[in-house]
């Protein structure tokens, strides 16, 4: 198994700041709005070097993302930012109308998604919102996994033409992959060269998934492993390519079962190459209070859960 | 001031035009076309400096106008056609499978003059707010106009924007009112009451200017006045008190034609209320 360091725990909302300062720094049509949580979504560092290109929209989210449309109708390169709940839940016909069919150039960028969000517990932690966002059309959906790749994933949000929907999470969490790399949207990383079991894993639990594949490799099961940032759209040449080579897939994801990374890997496994498949992901529940680490256990999210989740589809 | 004579001829072909597309789809929306065509013929034969020839989406060294209320898709596609964004005959069209006059604009259909899909309502003002502050960014000093419903005024996101346009000082921009007091349950009276919305926009730090929405005169009396406003560091919001499915005696003051179509006959009855004055398409 392929070594992986952790160079220090960090927040990934903090590599969307950092990569919405330098796209400041770089691209003068780069706005920012943010609905009174600049702080808690690392939009602060923006706003106050470009204080005429951020708009605090205030506790009004559907008409920032009106907002948003216009701006972008006029030719800047918006980032909407708010915490993913509202990012996407509340305001979801908005996004649907002049974002998605009105075909605007809008950057979503959805902080604190998934259980991870933590104590605020379940008003606050979508678990929904890579399935609400990959069913709309012309929407790109992406999930980075540590801060590194979460500012990389913001720097080419703004070079790709269209909708992006960018999620990211608050707790500190291993960052591992390079620094400066740069992201190719809707090509799949390969982590890991396995040849017994896919484990394909998405955001947060990427590295529990690595966490996994160590404990499965000293247990002699060989991992293939994939980060899949972009699950819409979805690499399909590397998750083909992957089940045709191991005949097992396990995908994992900090969201509900429903309409996630797992559905839309099955689905075209379904189409193209059924495999017997297991998912590690939220069963049709909400999430609560409580420390991250000790939610992902409790919902079954943690590497625990995906090497048992291997034991399981591959009978070791 | 022009010729008033000349705009009314305009509506008037406008409204048959309306009157027709409608008959011919089976379905559409007549009555808040009805009540916004003399608005929106003053708007685009005069007061909004725009040529179809250098129209663009981005509204890159023009104005733009939103249509925050969709479904009068019938009169816009109207103006639109004989201001000559696209071709007359394609009124045709309206509805058809194919088409790029959807029941609704939009976008991905491509229809030369849209500037952003509409129909689920509310939006539009604050589309509108962000493509004046993209003007405002880029120096640009043209302006931009937004056309919302009293009906769609009970949305939240219309006061959401009506804060918002405040706080950012966005003076580019001239929002209007098509004040015709119905939508589909019946009066906004019955249906959940808006209340003196002039009260509303000047307490939200609004602008606020009340006109005749079928007086050619106090509409280009109330663009002169608004326009005079620009710049002044508030938004500007025209309240145009009309009357639904004005034009047509038996659409006229009444909810019923909100979103229905007339029958071939009633197209008929209601045509010979409308002279002829550009050619039917």
């Amino acid at each position: 198994m392929k070594k992986y360091i952790n160079t220090g725990n960090k927040d990934t909302r903090s590599g969307f700041g950092a990569g919405l300062s330098h796209l400041g720094a770089i691209n003068p049509k780069v706005v920012a709005l943010c609905a009174d949580l600049t702080g808690s979504v690392k939009m602060d560092a923006f706003a106050k070097a470009h204080p005429e290109r951020f708009f605090q929209c205030g506790i009004a989210e559907a008409n920032m993302m009106g907002m948003a449309a216009g701006l972008a109708i006029g030719g800047y390169i918006p980032f909407a930012g708010t915490f993913a709940n509202f990012a996407a839940g509340r305001v979801y016909d908005q996004i649907r109308q002049v974002v998605c069919y009105s075909e605007t150039n809008v950057k979503i960028a959805a902080s604190h998604a998934g259980i991870t969000l933590g104590e605020d517990g379940a008003t606050h932690q979508i678990l929904e919102d890579i399935g609400l966002m990959r069913m709309l059309p012309n929407m790109v959906v992406i999930n980075p996994c540590d801060y590194n790749q979460t500012k990389a994933a913001t720097i080419a949000a703004a070079a790709w033409q269209g909708p992006v929907y960018l999620r990211f999470g608050r707790p500190g969490v291993p960052n591992f992959t390079p620094e400066d790399q740069v992201l190719e949207i809707g090509k799949a990383l390969h982590l890991n060269e396995g040849s017994d079991v896919t484990v394909i894993a998405t955001g947060h639990l990427v590295w529990e998934a690595i966490q996994a594949a160590e404990i499965l490799a000293t247990e002699g099961i060989s991992v293939d492993l994939i980060d899949i940032h972009t699950i819409k759209p979805l690499d399909g040449e590397t998750v083909i390519s992957s089940a045709v080579k191991t005949g097992r897939v396990v995908c994992a994801e900090e969201h509900l079962m429903a309409g996630g990374l797992g559905e839309a890997v099955a689905g075209l496994l379904a189409r193209e190459h059924p495999v017997p498949m297991r998912f590690v992901a939220v069963n049709d529940r909400f999430g609560q209070s409580g420390k991250p680490a000790q939610l992902l256990s409790a919902y079954g999210l943690d590497a625990a859960h995906i090497v048992a989740a291997v034991k399981e589809i591959t009978g070791a | 001031m022009n010729d008033i004579h000349t705009y009314q001829k305009i509506a008037s072909q406008v409204r048959r035009d309306i009157l027709r597309m409608v008959t011919g789809a089976g379905s559409g929306h007549p009555g808040g076309s009805m009540s916004s065509a003399d608005i929106l013929t003053a708007l685009y034969f005069k007061e909004l400096n725009v040529a179809p020839e250098s129209w663009n989406r981005a509204g890159t060294g023009h104005d733009m106008f939103f249509l925050s209320i969709g479904h009068v898709s019938p009169l816009f596609y109207s103006v639109l056609a004989r201001r000559g964004f696209f071709p007359v005959s394609e009124l045709g069209t309206f509805r058809v499978y194919g088409s790029r006059l959807q029941g609704h604009p939009s976008i991905e259909a491509g229809l030369p003059g849209v500037h952003q899909a509409s129909g689920s309502l509310g939006q539009g003002l604050s589309v509108a707010i962000g493509a004046a502050l993209s003007k405002r960014l880029a120096g640009d000093k043209s302006r931009v106009f937004v056309l919302i419903g009293d009906g769609e005024s009970q949305e939240g996101q219309i006061w959401e924007a009506a804060a918002a346009a405040v706080h950012h000082k966005v003076d580019n921009l001239i929002a209007m009112t098509d004040w015709n007091h119905q939508q589909i349950d019946g009066t906004t009276e019955e249906v959940q009451s808006l209340g003196d919305l002039t009260l509303k926009w000047n307490a939200f730090g609004w602008e606020c200017i009340v006109a005749n929405g079928h007086d050619f005169n106090s509409i280009f009396e109330a663009f002169g006045r608004a326009d005079s406003l620009l710049g002044g560091g508030r938004p500007v919001m025209i309240l145009f008190e009309t009357e639904m499915g004005h034009g047509v005696d038996f659409m006229a003051g009444t909810c019923e034609w909100h979103g229905k179509s007339p029958s071939k006959e009633q197209c008929e009855r209601g045509l010979a209320q409308l002279e002829e004055t550009l050619g039917d398409y």
